[in-house]
């Protein structure tokens, strides 16, 4: 069972523009966010309210928003706060489920290419005992698909493959040393994407505290009355970067944590018992996606109702 | 070899707390789901974002695992 594990608790550099590197889960998030911006487009472009039937996909976005607006609803209990906040609600809802959903598809994480020491080969497989290029693996399979229709005269196309197969352990023991690098992995198992979020999502709470209760926000951290409230002034703000890390954690954790097992179990037993841990893997997604924009509804929710009241 | 003993240990002491939590939190759901089965699916969704809390104390230990292992 000498299967070759790709775990990688960093991203990958894919690609480099001058002092710019693309890593493999930046590309995977550029391509989430081109193809959520390319679906709301299209429903900009369906929405209508001049027919007598709506579309079908206007009711799909409709259903969404309205969705979405409830449960902010749920949280703030305030009509005007609630259509300032559905934005971060949802593009984080969004982002982040399509990303941790992203990086379940067969392909992410398993295609990618090798380096080493003689250069790079392109569109490898990750895969137990085949590493060699797709395209040597098709030509593979069809010799032996010829092989087994017609015995007699697949004579030649017979010493071929053997050639082939004496020759290639000898070249993976070479590439045994050689990295493998996927293409495509998920932005969310990416702690840097986590980060971002986070620091975003936590500077938007200054910002909306600000907002909400002008420079009166900061006497939640500066508040020299009795040495109690320095105290609590001091843990909020402790708090609030633990918020950062705590957050960044969570949905770095559960997303990676999910991969490493699918990984794992992939390499234990290949068929159907992998099977229910992608449920697994999609119901975490959603929930974490969920618990993501929640939390920092919620963070805003209380960073709008001054210190001095509850 | 020190590594991997502190391995099992982040993963064996970080796993207690969780696991406590999770058997509270879904004892309680459900003790409260038997006094008002009504407000079932109100506990349920409550109890799942519980539930992904209390996980996420497990995944900061599994996350410390994973870096003592791997980097």
């Amino acid at each position: 069972m000498a299967t070759e594990l790709h775990i990688s608790i960093s991203a990958e550099n894919v690609a480099t523009f001058g002092p710019l590197n693309i890593s493999n889960s930046i590309f995977t998030s550029l391509i989430v966010s081109t193809l959520i911006i390319l679906f709301l487009l299209v429903i900009n472009h369906s929405l209508s309210t001049k027919g007598k039937r709506t579309k079908p996909l206007q009711n799909v976005a409709e259903f969404i928003v309205e969705g979405f607006y409830s449960l902010v609803q749920g949280v703030t209990g305030d009509h005007k706060k609630t259509r300032f906040f559905l934005p971060f609600f949802m593009s984080f809802f969004i982002f982040i489920i399509m990303n941790n959903w992203f990086g379940l598809l067969p392909g992410v994480g398993t295609i990618g290419f090798r380096e080493s020491a003689e250069g790079t080969q392109h569109a490898v497989l990750l895969q137990k005992n085949i590493d060699s290029p797709v395209s040597t693996v098709q030509a593979a399979t069809l010799a032996q698909e010829s092989e087994s229709e017609d015995l007699v005269p697949a004579m030649e196309t017979e010493e071929d493959t053997v050639m082939s197969e004496t020759v290639e352990p000898a070249e993976t023991e070479e590439h045994a040393e050689a990295l493998f690098v996927p293409y495509l992995r998920a932005g969310t198992a990416d702690l840097n994407t986590t980060l971002a979020l986070s620091l975003f999502t936590m500077v938007m709470v200054q910002v909306i505290g600000i907002k909400y209760l002008g420079l009166g926000y900061f006497k939640k951290f500066f508040n020299f009355k009795n040495p109690i409230a320095v105290f609590v002034s001091v843990l909020e703000t402790i708090s609030e970067f633990a918020k950062i890390i705590s957050f960044s954690f969570r949905l770095f954790g559960n997303i990676f944590a999910g991969e490493v097992l699918l990984v794992v179990i992939g390499a234990l037993v290949p068929l159907i018992v992998p099977m229910p841990f992608y449920g697994l893997e999609i119901f975490v997604g959603f929930i974490q996606a969920l618990v993501f924009s929640m939390l920092s509804i919620v963070f805003y929710n209380v960073a709008t109702v001054s210190h001095d009241d509850h | 070899m020190y590594t991997e003993l502190a391995i099992g240990l982040v993963m064996g002491f970080g796993m207690i707390g969780p696991g406590i939590g999770l058997g509270f939190l879904v004892g309680k759901a459900l003790e409260a789901i038997g006094r008002n089965p009504e407000a079932t699916s109100k506990i349920q969704t409550n109890m799942i974002l519980g539930l992904a809390f209390t996980e996420a104390i497990a995944i900061y230990a599994l996350v410390m695992a994973l870096i003592l292992k791997f980097v």
